[in-house]
């Protein structure tokens, strides 16, 4: 049902351990192994103490939805046959500045559109769930009540 | 500061092929040499003289074979500027840098873009596999400009209390200046609140107008020092003050994964400018602001100074952005969402007009113009003086 949907490289050198993570069932943002600053997206060096060195942090998967869109066609043909459809950014439970762009579902097994966009508030509070799409687990969001 | 740019070169020559939201034939290339082209002579200045080249990383048309085809003598600069519509203002400003610290003494700088092809939109050609920062953002379907910028709209709602009505203010004010420009692709078509309001959805909060045309076409400018200019035809507009702009964690277009994504690239841009000017926000006169979505209006506002944090989406109320008698009259040639979408280089030639008085919405009096490029990428901006 979500053939050519849009899917990151998993061999990405900086942002394998995220996907990896996900495939584990496990949300992670990179930490600097000598600061202890979180940063997602992730990059080769911290822009706290520039070090390179890092390794990649659980996290507790729990957020607040910072914003949201309800995205309408012109889109490309997968996304096209479930809008209007919303998608929602996340502010997550260790510090509101690391963010994560997915979609709301009410299971990991449903679909993008599933969600009523008009019953979606700004602060709702989230938590992940992962789906499968091809050999990439992408992180969505439940309603955490 | 006596190696200050500030006033030293001015823009002398403006060119521009004819807007097509249908497409056009020509090819990128063959716009760009048209409109610079046309640039040139009304700059009064030969092929031959023109020895700075500065133009938009995303050109279709290199350097080489622009030069080839104008007919240029012996180039000295060339450079190009990156991040698509933030470039514009950035390809004007490294060419009054060149000119003025004499790495050559005339110089163009353009933008040529042809998408009024569906099939030429950036986004619709993604590949399968996403290396880069779209990876966090593509696979949720958040494809398009426009869905980054809905969501930066929606916050900045939700924390300032803005509404559709504020967003309403800018695309109905700019239409009825396309509606006094016969050059506008928005020309012929008047559009009412009520039409706004009911026209589709793109990316909720943003509707159709919303969103900027796609066009094929072309600019140029000619840029030479103070002195030169003193001996060609038009009067000159100076190049009073410039600036970059690129703020700490930005990422551009989604600008959501940093501690205040509602400070866009424009604040970092109006520290340097404003710093570099004699004038503040309240001396100018009219503005001519980066349009590609409406909603970086009330950012760009916000940035450049012209109201508090929080402040923009009301600036718009009681017809401020309306010419002739708002506050401050904003892209009086249509601008992106209703003249053409040129990548924002319209908006500087329709400063360099308000300055040569001949705008189709002339600002009585116009002494000074603020024209900035794409607010929410690395971005630029000039103020341009008569």
């Amino acid at each position: 049902m979500e053939k050519g949907f849009l899917l990151p490289d998993l061999e990405d050198v900086d942002s394998r351990g995220f996907w990896d993570g996900c495939a584990q069932g496990e949300l992670r943002v990179q930490r600097c192994t000598s600061c202890g600053q979180l940063r997602i997206p992730p990059r080769p060096m911290c822009p706290g103490c520039r070090s390179i060195e890092s390794d990649w942090k659980a996290v507790c998967g729990r957020g607040r939805i910072w914003s949201f869109v309800v995205a309408h066609p012109p889109l490309l043909p997968a996304y096209a046959e479930f809008a209007p459809y919303p998608v929602v950014t996340v502010e997550l439970e260790e510090d509101a500045a690391l963010r994560l762009v997915g979609n709301l579902v009410h299971s990991a097994e449903g679909a993008i559109n599933e969600v009523d966009p008009d019953s979606i508030e700004i602060g709702e509070a989230v938590r992940v769930v992962f789906t499968q799409v091809e050999d990439v687990h992408l992180p969505r969001w439940v309603r955490d009540s | 500061m006596s190696d200050s740019i500030r006033d030293r070169t001015a823009i002398v020559g403006i060119g521009q092929t004819r807007f097509g939201d249908k497409g056009l034939p020509d090819t990128e290339l063959s716009l760009a040499c048209q409109a610079i082209s046309l640039a040139i002579d009304d700059a009064g200045v030969l092929p031959s003289e023109v020895d700075g080249l500065c133009m938009f990383s995303m050109e279709g048309g290199r350097e080489v074979e622009v030069a080839r085809n104008v007919g240029l003598g012996e180039v000295t600069f060339f450079c190009e500027v990156g991040y698509g519509g933030g470039a514009g203002c950035g390809t004007v400003g490294h060419a009054a840098m060149a000119v003025a610290t004499g790495q050559c003494e005339v110089a163009v700088a353009w933008r040529a873009r042809k998408r009024a092809d569906k099939k030429s939109r950036v986004w619709s050609q993604a590949s399968a596999r996403l290396s880069d920062y779209t990876q966090w953002s593509r696979p949720a379907g958040m494809l398009r400009p426009v869905d980054e910028i809905a969501t930066l709209m929606r916050r900045y709602m939700h924390e300032y209390g803005a509404t559709r009505d504020h967003l309403a203010n800018v695309a109905l004010a700019f239409r009825a200046h396309a509606n006094r420009n016969p050059e506008a692709t928005m020309y012929e078509r008047t559009m009412s609140r009520e039409q706004y309001m009911q026209a589709r959805w793109i990316s909720e909060p943003l509707c159709l107008f919303d969103n900027c045309l796609e066009t094929d076409g072309a600019l140029a400018v000619v840029i030479t020092s103070a002195e030169r200019a003193a001996d060609l035809p038009h009067d000159p507009v100076f190049v009073h003050a410039y600036a970059q702009g690129l703020p700490t964690q930005h990422q551009t277009m989604s600008n959501f994964f940093c501690e205040d994504p509602l400070r866009g690239p424009s604040f970092a841009c109006a520290q340097r400018l404003w710093a570099n000017s004699d004038l503040r926000p309240d001396d100018i006169s009219c503005a001519q602001i980066y349009d590609a979505f409406s909603p970086l209006i009330p950012l760009s506002l916000e940035g450049y100074g012209f109201c508090a944090r929080g402040e923009g989406a009301a600036f718009t109320e009681g017809g401020a952005l309306e010419w002739p008698d708002g506050k401050l009259p904003m892209n009086t040639s249509g601008g992106g969402l209703s003249e053409a979408y040129v990548h924002g280089f319209n908006l500087v030639l329709e400063g360099v007009r308000q300055m040569r008085g001949t705008s189709t919405s002339q600002v009585e009096g116009a002494s000074s113009c603020l024209v900035t490029s794409g607010e929410a990428v690395p971005t630029s901006a000039l103020i341009l003086r008569n």
